[in-house]
């Protein structure tokens, strides 16, 4: 499961940094959404991989921690994801913008013949 | 029981969060009720802010561990809940983030809070950003602060729109969203790692680590650095900046000159916390000593280019950052202290030019800035758009010019660091400590610290030549000049900045013994450490 999992958050984090380096902007926002994705399963890695355990300890119980799932980063990744897709919007309202106002969907506004 | 001052840490969040979200439920037509409300809101965190430095100073008696303010989310005790701490540097930081606020909120009012949609509640969520990144001693929670004043600023940097704002938005947004990413990363690994997110208690736990997790967390640690210096400006992760905050409003670009420091202050505090197990990487040692001198290096080239009024206030923040990082490097202790001074003084004065600029381009026509060979080669056309903001309706106050002239002169000695100023004050401090300081094998200063004499000395010279060239453009220029209009509303927060530099020169002394304090407390993060690690949570009596 780690090999497929980390080949996966390497996968996505390679070609998101591929469409990052591109000039257009639509390639620019998907590139970053990779990223995120690649991020926050990274930051869900963190908490070690296991199946079928919950992250919750009932109440009133002595139990074996190493059974239950990590819940921080699990928390982390509900935060990051929820900033990520805030700032992701924000993102595409800027690229609409620029679009509008340059007329080509080139990172710099302009764009260069060669 | 806890008294109220138990509750002033978490004051400087709430206060502009709840600010903000109120005025979200405004019309931007009610800007009465708006700007009374920023006001209110500015000026309780002041207060609050004022409260704090003086009792990290320890003027007012609390039960605080080492002057150290300890505040418990939610009551759980640390490291399972977020705590927000409050020692001698965050009061500092939060003192001079509120002075700058005000300042700008003042100038904002004259012209610039009109001509887009909610910049009063964007402003209320920066302010809240910069607070809780100051006060929390929690990673995560830091990260979380970051994205909150990113998000305002890109807001706020969008304010009045524009293809110039948008087109280094873009740019600005994609710079940082990449380095929220790799806080993200680090930050994960560094729990994967420590399994904790609290400061104080990764500063504990990083010492036990054993060799094959030290590694994964040395490189943890180095990619945080990295985040950190691209909100500090350094060299070569800064090349958005000049761009961004020459295109944003003045008052915004007035906030923004704080917002590089906020990547300096986390990486004075954590290379604090991580110094007793050995700072990693880019927390202090050679690696920041290396980058600082990279981005003054740069900073002096950037500055003696540059023809742009408010690109050259860019690159001057760039050489503050730069000079910071350089200072910060150094080994020991003595340079901490000036250099914090250093920082203050430089936010101030690049929040002042900030300003200053945007009321200098009214006396000017366009293109009297730029050498009219330059004109041709590069065939710049006509740019003055409609944010030009000669327009404002206001009281004219006589003497505009001379104001004008007088402010940017004593921005320009602020910021080349010429005699008699706090700049100057903070420059000489950090020369001589850094002479003062001797290499072991050596009787005299270390190569290193020649190289940081040479450097500083060199970008100061840099920054004479480069002002005092648009200066002359700017002022002596006769024939295209026009007398400007100038509310009193922009006069007095320029005043305000330029003349609470005046009072940071007049009481150097008593400051630099403080900072001097600030300083050898971070030298001992013990301290801090114990303060948050045995701070016990708060029995509830009658129901509180």
């Amino acid at each position: 499961m780690e090999i497929v999992y980390s080949l996966a958050i390497g996968v996505l984090a390679g070609s998101g940094i591929w469409l990052l380096l591109r000039p257009r902007t639509f390639q620019v926002i998907m590139g970053l959404t990779l990223v995120s994705y690649a991020v926050n399963l990274f930051i869900f890695g963190m908490g070690r991989l296991s199946v079928g355990a919950p992250p919750i300890i009932e109440a009133g119980k002595v139990v074996d921690i190493s059974n239950y799932a990590d819940p921080v980063p699990q928390a982390l990744v509900l935060t990051a994801i929820v900033i990520g897709f805030a700032t992701t919007a924000l993102y595409l309202v800027v690229l609409l913008a620029l679009r509008g106002l340059s007329n080509t969907d080139h990172v710099d506004g302009t764009e260069y013949n060669s | 029981m806890m008294g109220w001052l138990d509750h002033l840490p978490i004051l400087p969040v709430v206060v502009p969060m709840m600010a903000g979200a109120l005025m979200l439920l405004l019309k931007d037509s009610r800007r009465k009720a708006l700007t009374g409300l920023a006001y209110l809101s500015v000026s309780i965190q002041l207060a609050v802010a004022v409260t704090l430095l003086i009792m990290t100073a320890g003027s007012i008696s609390t039960d605080w561990n080492n002057d150290i303010g300890v505040y418990l989310l939610g009551n759980w005790i640390a490291p399972f809940g977020i705590v927000f701490v409050v020692d001698k540097l965050s009061a500092v930081m939060l003192v001079l983030t509120i002075v700058l606020g005000i300042s700008a909120l003042i100038y904002s009012t004259a012209f610039w809070d009109r001509v887009g949609i909610h910049f009063h509640p964007l402003f209320q969520f920066i302010l809240m950003g910069l607070n809780g990144a100051f006060l929390t001693g929690d990673l995560f929670n830091l990260f979380v602060f970051f994205e909150i004043f990113l998000a305002a600023s890109y807001g706020l940097l969008l304010h009045g729109s524009g293809s110039r704002r948008v087109s280094s938005g873009l740019h600005y947004i994609t710079v940082n969203l990449i380095g929220a990413f790799l806080l993200l990363i680090s930050i994960s690994l560094i729990y994967g790692v420590t399994g904790t997110l609290n400061m104080a208690d990764l500063g504990v736990k990083a010492g036990m680590l054993d060799a094959e997790s030290r590694k994964l967390f040395e490189t943890a640690c180095a990619i945080l650095g990295i985040a950190f210096l691209v909100k500090a400006a350094a060299w070569p992760l800064n090349f958005w900046l000049p761009n961004a905050y020459a295109a944003a409003c003045a008052p915004v670009a007035a906030l923004f000159a704080i917002m590089t420091k906020v990547g300096i202050y986390a990486l004075v505090r954590m290379g604090s916390l991580l110094l007793p197990t050995g700072a990693p990487a880019a927390f202090g040692g050679e690696w920041m000593y290396a980058i600082g001198l990279g981005t003054l290096l740069f900073g002096t080239l950037g500055i003696l280019a540059e023809k742009n009024t408010g690109r050259l206030v860019g690159y001057s923040i760039i050489l503050s950052s730069g000079t910071l990082l350089t200072a910060l490097g150094m080994p020991g202790v003595t340079l901490t202290g000036p250099s914090l001074f250093y920082l203050i003084s430089s936010v101030l004065t690049t929040g002042a030019f900030f300003m200053l600029v945007e009321l200098i381009k009214r006396t000017e026509s366009f293109g009297s800035n730029v050498l009219s060979v330059s004109f041709e080669a590069f065939g710049l056309d006509e740019d003055k758009t409609s944010d030009y903001s000669g327009d404002v309706v206001g009281v004219a106050i006589p003497a505009a010019q001379a104001f004008l002239g007088l402010s940017f002169f004593t921005c320009a000695i602020l910021i080349a660091c010429m005699p008699p100023f706090s700049g100057f004050v903070a420059k000489f401090a950090l020369l001589s400590s850094a002479l003062e300081l001797t290499d072991n094998n050596l009787t005299g200063p270390s190569v290193s610290a020649w190289l940081l004499v040479i450097a500083m000395l060199v970008s100061g010279l840099a920054t004479v030549i480069a002002l005092g060239r648009s200066g002359v453009r700017l002022f002596w220029n006769s024939d295209t000049f026009q007398t400007p209009k100038l509310s009193i509303r922009e006069a007095v927060p320029v005043s305000v900045l330029l003349l609470s530099c005046i009072a940071l020169s007049i009481f150097a002394g008593p400051v630099m013994d403080f900072l001097a304090e600030t300083a050898s407390s971070l030298d001992d993060p013990s301290q801090y450490i114990n303060a948050v690690i045995t701070q016990a949570s708060t029995k509830s009596v009658g129901g509180l």
